[in-house]
C-alpha cells in the first residue's frame, strides 16, 4: 500500500473528489432552487428537460450556454473583462482545500484554516469589481461598487463571528474545530455529553454568520449588487456565454462551500456522535453534506419569500446591528472561556 | 514523503490552479463551438435597449469611499483579534485570562466609539 501513502496520488485524488462534490453540487443546487422557487410561487418551474421533473435542465442551460457567442461590449477593458471569472472560479475552489469531510478527508488541515478560507473567500470581491469596472456599462459599474460595499460590509460580521469560534475551540485548524465539538462539555453522572457549538452558546453566531454569508452570496433579501428591477443583471450585464455560466457556477459553488464551512464551524461538521476512528472518514462526507443540504435549503427558501433590502438598510444592517453583535458574542464567548 | 509543510503550499496552489484550468477550458470549448460574428449593435453596451448615453466609466458618490475606510479599520482589529483568540486559552490556563480580557475589551471599546462617531456624523443615512 505504499502508493496510497504517496503525496501527488493522494493530491489526485482529493482534486477528482472536490472536483466532483463542487460541480455536481452546484448543478443539484441550481436544480433545487429553481425546483423549490416554482413550488414556493406556485410557477410551472422545469418540467420538460430529461424527461421526468425536468431533472437535467441546469445540464441543458450549461449546453446552450457553451454554445453562446463570448461578446464584449466596446470600449470595454478586454484583458480583465476576460480574466475575471478566473479570479471569482479559483477563488471559489480554493475554499474547498481546508472545508474536512472526514479526519483525513481534507484538502490540507491548515493550522490556519478558518484564517485561510476567511481570506481566499474575500478574494471573489475583487473578481466581482473587475468584472463591473471593466464591463463599460453604467448598470455594471453601480452594480460593481455596490457589490464590493456590501461585500466588505458583511466580511466583517462574518470574520468577527469565526472569531468567536476561534475563541471558544482555541484552534484555527478547521478539523481541530470539529474536534473540539466532541470534546466533553460536560458530564451527568457517567455520561460525557458533547455538543456542537450552536448548542454551547453559539446560536447568536451562527445566526450572525449565516446572514453575513446570505450578504456574501448578494442572494435576496441581499442582492442589491444585481438588483433586476433597477440594474438589469448589476455587473454580469455584459456577460454572456461561457463567461456568465462560470459566474453563476461560482455562485452556486461557494453557496455550498459557505454552508459547507457553516455546518463545520457550528453544527459538529463531518462529526457523528458517539462514532471514531477510520469509520468516520467514510460517514463523514454524507454527514457534512446532508447538513450542508438543510443550510442550502434555507438558504434558497429565503430567497423565495423574502423582499430585497435597499441599498442603504443594508449597509445600516451589517453596520449598526451585526458588527456590534459580533463584538458582543465575541465578548461573552471570550468571558465565558476565561471564567469556566 | 514530502515535507507537510511544502504539502500544504502545493496542494493549495494546485486548487487555485484547477480553477483556472476549469474557467480556460470551458471558455476553450466555448470557441471551438460558439459562432462568431462580432460588430453589430450587439457590441454596444446594454443600457434597456437605447444606444447608450455618454461613457461607460462614470463618477460615483464618494460615499463608498467612506465604507471602504470603515473596512479597513475593523479589518485590521480582526487581524489583532485572531491570535489574541488562539492564545486567550492559555493566558487564562496561567492565572492572567482576566487581564487579558479587559485589555482586549479597551482596544476593542475604542474602535467601536470609533463606529459610534462615524453612524452619528451620519455617514450611514442617506439622504
Amino acid at each position: 500500500m505504499e502508493f496510497v501513502d504517496n503525496f501527488w496520488f493522494q493530491l489526485v485524488l482529493k482534486l477528482a473528489g472536490i472536483l466532483g462534490v463542487v460541480l455536481t453540487g452546484a448543478l443539484v443546487v441550481i436544480y433545487a432552487e429553481l425546483k423549490i422557487g416554482s413550488h414556493m410561487q406556485t410557477r410551472i418551474g422545469p418540467y420538460y428537460a430529461g424527461g421526468r421533473w425536468g431533472w437535467a435542465q441546469p445540464l441543458a442551460d450549461g449546453l446552450k450556454f457553451l454554445q453562446k457567442e463570448d461578446l464584449s461590449p466596446t470600449g470595454s477593458d478586454r484583458t480583465v473583462y476576460g480574466f475575471a471569472p478566473y479570479v471569482v472560479m479559483m477563488a471559489t475552489i480554493a475554499v474547498f482545500v481546508v472545508v474536512p469531510f472526514g479526519p483525513d478527508m481534507v484538502g490540507a488541515n491548515l493550522d490556519l484554516g478558518a484564517f485561510y478560507l476567511l481570506a481566499i473567500s474575500s478574494l471573489s470581491v475583487l473578481g466581482v469589481l473587475m468584472a463591473g469596472w471593466s464591463s463599460a456599462n453604467k448598470y455594471s459599474l453601480i452594480g460593481g461598487l455596490r457589490a464590493a460595499a456590501q461585500l466588505i460590509a458583511y466580511e466583517l460580521p462574518l470574520v468577527l463571528a469565526v472569531v468567536a469560534v476561534v475563541i471558544q475551540a482555541g484552534t484555527m485548524s478547521l478539523n481541530g474545530i470539529v474536534d473540539a465539538q466532541q470534546q466533553t462539555w460536560f458530564t451527568i453522572g457517567s455520561f460525557n455529553i458533547s455538543a456542537p457549538f450552536i448548542i454551547q452558546g453559539q446560536i447568536l453566531g451562527f445566526a450572525i454568520f449565516m446572514i453575513a454569508a446570505v450578504a456574501e452570496l448578494s442572494r435576496i433579501p441581499f442582492d442589491m449588487p444585481i438588483a433586476e428591477s433597477e440594474l438589469t443583471m448589476g455587473y454580469l450585464t455584459e456577460y454572456s456565454g461561457i463567461r456568465f455560466t462560470m459566474f453563476f457556477l461560482g455562485e452556486y459553488a461557494s453557496m455550498i462551500s459557505l454552508s459547507a464551512i457553516a455546518a463545520t464551524l457550528y453544527l459538529g461538521g463531518y462529526a457523528v456522535p458517539g462514532v471514531h476512528g477510520n469509520i468516520v472518514n467514510l460517514l463523514g462526507p454524507g454527514v457534512l453534506l446532508t447538513k450542508v443540504a438543510i443550510l442550502v435549503f434555507v438558504i434558497i427558501w429565503i430567497r423565495w419569500t423574502w423582499p430585497r433590502l435597499r441599498e442603504d438598510q443594508l449597509q445600516t444592517l451589517a453596520w449598526t446591528w451585526l458588527i456590534p453583535l459580533a463584538l458582543l458574542n465575541i465578548a461573552i464567548v471570550s468571558i465565558f472561556k476565561v471564567v469556566f | 514523503m514530502l515535507n507537510q509543510y511544502y504539502g500544504d503550499y502545493i496542494t493549495v496552489a494546485v486548487f487555485v490552479a484547477i480553477g483556472a484550468i476549469l474557467v480556460g477550458g470551458a471558455v476553450a470549448a466555448n470557441r471551438a463551438i460558439a459562432p462568431r460574428a462580432p460588430g453589430g449593435f450587439k457590441d454596444v453596451a446594454y443600457e434597456s435597449g437605447i444606444e447608450p448615453i455618454g461613457g461607460g466609466w462614470n463618477q460615483s458618490h464618494i460615499r463608498y469611499y467612506i465604507f471602504a475606510l470603515l473596512f479597513l479599520i475593523f479589518d485590521v482589529e480582526a487581524v489583532f483579534i485572531f491570535p489574541w483568540a488562539l492564545q486567550l486559552e492559555f493566558f487564562s490556563s496561567i492565572g492572567s485570562g482576566l487581564t487579558v480580557l479587559v485589555e482586549m475589551f479597551v482596544f476593542v471599546g475604542i474602535l467601536l466609539l470609533g463606529l459610534v462617531y462615524a453612524i452619528r456624523k451620519g455617514v450611514l443615512t442617506w439622504e
